[in-house]
């Protein structure tokens, strides 16, 4: 049997892995001064293979004569099998799209633990934070180049208890442990939805490996899928088909890990972690599983129209209502959270618009400047030891390198040619005009409040002022921290230069990159609109700011409060839930549950007592039971019923 | 021509050999030392065991009498497995016996006995093998010579065991006068389902219910687990049970096929009665070995359930379940048998507290009792799950059901046991015990074989590939 074709992949998730188990197990007590970089060598060798791997898949092996990219499965253990055709495996799926997530992952996570050498040194918890940022690393990586649904919900869990654990890593701020909670909690939630879409679709395809779930279900495949999309057919349920059920419950698992609205409350709260951890989780890696999940079924969710429907919307204002929010926010952190919302908003309506390519681009290039974003952000708060936008100022001169770091990202992130956002965002606002005009007027507007709030943040912390407290002597920030933003800032700047659309596409056939036309011009007038009205407010220190809240005043405190939506969860969960829900659910499990069961148990008990006599210790008796056993089944069985 | 028995009988042989050898050892060694001796046997099983493992063919010997194959030599390699398991747990209170060589040779008599019995292709075979262990097994549960209670056991056992054996001589010899036959592969050509067979295959059914410990043949179970020693009451309860499982789903899904539309009923109802009843006296045992004894009755009630799958699902999950009974069963009782032997305490309450000196005999105790209640991810829960899922196989579901819900009966006592070791506390708590190195190695196996083998998806689907079914 020849060697399996890149089977060196199996090792992207299992370094990491390994690091988490050594330094869980040895970490604390043998290891500590030397765990980060442990760890960051087990990452980097992982990312070496992975960009390996990628490179002779994309450009040697991976394209058929026929040029078109074809999947592979790496390593094939059948785990649990029940019965001969019904097994649950462990495998690893090869294809454009998991390479790319694999190359993604890996390397910002090996960014991120080369940044936390320094921003984390002198932690007292030091080994435990790099064993739970290899933990989420490996169950990362498995996420993205697991084959099956069970397998992918498995690493999905793990993805989000070691969330869980970074959240809160410093367990002693209330804040931090309430965030954690609050995340867990949210997307839990969430993922319940997960489990019962898995349970739908493999029970309809009776698979769960992806690929052949997708060739039964999806269009083309066989008579089954258009049994299925029929409602009032098979499967049906309140008059919608099996198959949408299945797919939108996966989605609200997808929506609630990516955040979207109106799941997306856990997001900015969860900003209480490590700065770094934010960086890695919570702007390129696990927020974006959501999307990662809906473009590994997107042939599923293509046919069926009203799902997809549903995601363009879901995105739309996802992508809208959160660049609103963060245009009031002064924390800064919070306005990254909110920006991170409204991006990840625009790679889903991407999906629900059939812009496959457009969104995974924007994915691709998202995690380079919103990595970036954050780890300048931890930089300046390194520095500044806040997170309020009014204790900065004028911080230019104090860490240029962070400066230009934070200007190409924020251009990027603003859609300016030549940085990659522009080409991404381009895509998307493209497929957009094509599907919906309406959709591609919310793209458009909040690109434009996308520039205003991140240029808001650019002035408001480098300009503005001049910064009270001098400290040039103190030098900007260790190497191991600059060298992560100099080569983000890189990718960042170029990403977009990819020809994305050469590698990435539904069907795995090469496809054409877009020629950008005049189109490009109402996006990039409004982004520099952007950048031009968040100039003339912050660029200087002025009452300007004041003075535009106080004539926009009801929107601002509206938006300023995040639309109350918050509270209304609050509502819903306390006030609705509890009362309607969980009150009665406890008098029932109090007073039916448990009752039945102490019924049970003293009927059992009586019953029990009764018959204490057959047991009596006589053999004679034993003989006589016998007797009678036979003689029943005989009466019973030949006679009352043959 | 002496290969083409002594491969397929080598298991037989085998036994055999290692029984004459140690009788000679007891007929010519004026003076041996029984820990060396101990030692011996236990290398010798090994071997045995590790003997069965070498390919065999399919075989028909004496003319259709023995017939063995890959199915049928992975059940005898069962049997070896639990086998050695019991005597290396028995050597803590074997050492100290005086007649510990008689022991290994009636248990070795049994074991030839039930490879017999597995192996037989004809009703008369099949009496011969099961007589051959029935008898050696009365003599075993004797074997606590001092105590009088042994002794009760002894002869509770042989007289029930007569009984039960003239019955099923009777049902043999209504089922030869109705079909002209004894051999397996003829008797079901003649079989048409009229009440005089129907008659005959119930006296039948009972033989094989009183090995298996059905209700209403179960009575004796109690009494003599309890008297017995508690190495013996470990193999009664396992290997004894687990061949006599072995013939009986062989013989239902073969021989008697055309009336599994009867006996598909009678086991249901057999099936149901025999999970209540042990469960139900469960409960109020006192006794761990008393408790062990029902539960090992539920447990028949549950592989009955499988059984009625009557796929090939059905007999797989049987023996699977079985290979992970002899785990989880040999883990508990090896705790008893260990306490029991240095202390002389076996009941609950004398575990009460047994975690603050003996943590690692606690933890062999509550993973083997989880496995027995079969809560994941121990071996257990996959072996009811998938008994479970055979009978549910046939449509049953309200069957299914009542076996669920006795799972959860079944919960309540193993979990009393679980909280006595580990939370309650008494003035005198049994202290630390030393755990010889032969039963350390038998918790290990039993420890691993509870948490590996239900997570090893192949183990199953080996068996589910030998498996018979229809």
């Amino acid at each position: 049997m020849p060697v399996a074709p890149y089977l060196l992949i199996v090792l992207v998730p299992l370094l990491p892995l390994v690091g988490f188990v050594v330094l869980g197990l040895f970490g604390r007590r043998y290891l500590r001064a030397f765990s980060g970089l442990f760890a960051t060598g087990l990452v980097f060798l992982s990312t070496v293979i992975a960009l390996s791997v990628a490179y002779d898949y994309y450009f040697i092996s991976g394209a058929g004569p026929d040029s078109v990219y074809h999947s592979a499965k790496v390593l094939n253990i059948h785990w649990l099998s029940f019965g001969p055709d019904f097994s649950i495996d462990m495998d690893l799926l090869v294809d454009p799209i998991s390479v790319m997530m694999a190359v993604i992952v890996s390397l910002i996570s090996l960014m991120v633990h080369i940044f936390s050498l320094g921003y984390m040194k002198g932690e007292e918890r030091y080994a435990t934070y790099y064993a739970y940022l290899s933990l989420f690393t490996f169950s990362m990586l498995g996420l993205v180049l697991s084959a099956n649904l069970l397998e992918t919900y498995i690493f999905w869990e793990l993805v989000g208890c070691s969330s869980y654990l970074l959240i809160g890593f410093y367990y002693d701020r209330p804040a931090a442990v309430a965030a954690a909670k609050k995340a867990f909690i949210v997307t839990r939630f969430a993922d319940l939805g997960f489990l019962i879409g898995i349970l739908v679709l493999s029970f309809q395809a009776q698979t769960l490996d992806l690929r052949n779930l997708i060739q039964i279900l999806g269009p083309g495949g066989q008579s089954l899928a258009d049994a299925l999309l029929v409602p009032g057919n098979k499967g049906s349920f309140l008059g919608i088909s099996a198959l949408s059920w299945g797919l939108t419950l996966v989605f609200i698992g997808g929506a609630g890990k990516s955040a979207l609205f109106p799941l997306h409350i856990w997001l900015p709260d969860a900003m209480e972690g490590p700065t770094p951890v934010s960086a890695l989780i919570h702007a390129a890696t696990m927020v974006v599983a959501g999307v990662y999940l809906v473009a590994r079924l997107y042939p599923l969710y293509t046919a069926t129209p009203n799902v997809a429907e549903i995601i363009l919307w879901v995105g739309a204002i996802s992508a809208f209502v959160p660049a609103v929010i963060a245009c009031t926010q002064t924390d800064i952190k919070r306005i990254l959270a909110y920006s991170t919302l409204s991006q990840i908003g625009y790679m889903m309506f991407a999906l629900g618009a059939s812009g496959f390519t457009a969104s995974l681009f924007h994915l691709f290039t998202h995690a380079f400047f919103k990595a970036l974003l954050f780890l300048c952000a931890g930089v300046i708060i390194h520095r500044v030891h806040s997170n309020e936008m009014k204790d900065m100022g004028g911080l230019r001169r104090l860490l240029p390198v962070t400066h230009v770091c934070f200007l190409i990202a924020c251009l990027a992130i603003a859609g300016i040619p030549p940085f990659s956002g522009f080409f991404s965002k381009e895509e998307i606002l493209a497929v957009a005009w094509e599907n919906n005009p309406f959709i591609y007027a919310i793209g458009l507007v909040t690109s434009g409040l996308t520039a205003y709030y991140m240029f808001r943040l650019y002035f408001s912390v480098f300009w503005r002022k001049t910064p009270a407290h001098e400290g040039l002597h103190h030098g900007e920030a260790p190497a191991s921290m600059k060298i992560p933003l100099i080569i983000l800032a890189i990718g960042a700047a170029f990403a977009g230069f990819i020809p994305f659309s050469r590698f990435i596409t539904p069907d795995g056939r090469p496809g054409e990159a877009p020629a950008f036309g005049l189109n490009v011009i109402p996006p990039v007038f409004i982004a520099l609109l952007g950048i031009g009205i968040a100039a003339w407010l912050y660029g200087k220190e002025s009452n300007r700011p004041e003075k535009a809240a106080k004539a926009l005043r009801g929107l601002y405190t509206f938006a300023y409060h995040k639309f109350y939506i918050d509270e209304i969860w609050l509502f819903i969960t306390k006030k609705i839930i509890f009362n309607l829900i969980g009150r009665p659910a406890a008098w029932i499990d109090r007073n039916i549950v448990d009752g039945f069961m102490n019924g049970l148990a003293s009927a059992t008990a009586g019953v029990s007592a009764a018959t204490k006599g057959v047991q009596s210790g006589k053999v004679q008796d034993y003989a006589w039971f016998f007797f009678m056993g036979i003689a029943g089944l005989a009466i019973l069985f030949i006679y009352l019923y043959t | 021509m002496w290969t083409g028995i002594m491969v397929p009988l080598r298991q037989e042989l085998m036994v055999t050999l290692i029984l004459f050898l140690l009788l000679f050892i007891k007929v010519g060694a004026s003076e041996y030392r029984t820990g060396t001796i101990l030692r011996l046997v236990n290398i010798l099983l090994l071997a045995n065991l590790v003997l069965g493992f070498f390919p065999c063919p399919d075989a028909t010997l004496f003319n259709g009498m023995f017939h063995t194959g890959r199915l049928i030599v992975l059940e005898k390699n069962i049997l070896n497995l639990g086998t050695l398991i019991v005597s290396l747990l028995a050597y803590d209170w074997l050492k100290e016996h005086r007649q510990a060589l008689e022991f290994y040779m009636l248990l070795l008599a049994t074991l030839t006995g039930f490879f017999f019995m597995i192996s037989s292709g004809n009703l008369l075979m099949f009496y011969l093998g099961l007589e051959l262990s029935t008898i050696p097994l009365t003599a075993l549960s004797g074997f606590d010579l001092e105590k009088k209670q042994s002794s009760e056991a002894a002869l509770k056992f042989i007289i029930s065991s007569a009984f039960s054996s003239a019955l099923l001589l009777f049902g043999i010899s209504l089922l030869y006068g109705a079909t002209g036959s004894l051999g397996f592969d003829a008797i079901p050509r003649r079989l048409d389902g009229s009440a005089f067979q129907l008659f005959a295959f119930i006296l039948l059914l009972s033989g094989f219910a009183f090995k298996i410990s059905v209700v209403p043949f179960h009575l004796w179970t109690a009494d003599v687990y309890e008297g017995s020693p508690v190495a013996v009451t470990a193999y009664l309860s396992v290997i004894s049970k687990g061949a006599v499982f072995f013939i009986f789903i062989q013989a239902l899904y073969t021989v008697f096929r055309p009336l599994a539309g009867n006996w598909n009923r009678m086991l249901i109802l057999l099936s149901v009665l025999t999970m209540l009843t042990g469960n139900l006296f469960a409960l109020r045992q006192n006794n761990l070995k008393r408790l062990l004894a029902f539960s090992s009755i539920t447990q028949s009630g549950f592989i009955l359930a499988g059984i009625t799958g009557s796929s090939r699902a059905g007999d797989a999950s049987v023996i699977y379940f079985i290979l992970i009974y002899i785990f989880s069963n040999l883990g508990a009782f090896g705790v008893v048998s260990l306490i029991s032997a240095q202390t002389g305490r076996e009941n609950i309450d004398d575990y009460k507290g047994l975690y603050a000196a003996n943590p690692l005999l606690s933890w062999v105790m509550a993973i083997s009792l989880f496995s027995l209640a079969g809560i994941p991810p121990t071996a257990g829960f996959f072996g009811k799950f998938f008994l479970l899922m055979a009978g549910a196989g046939r449509g049953n579901y309200v069957f299914i059901g009542i076996a669920a819900l006795n799972m959860v009966i079944a919960l309540y006592y193993y979990l009393r046991v679980i909280k006595a070791i580990f939370m309650d506390s008494q003035p005198q708590p049994i202290g630390k015990l030393k755990i010889p190195l032969l039963p350390n190695i038998a918790f290990g196996l039993c420890v691993a074989g509870i948490l590996v083998t239900g997570v090893m998806g192949w183990v199953y689907d080996y068996i589910y590939s030998l498996s018979i079914g229809f």
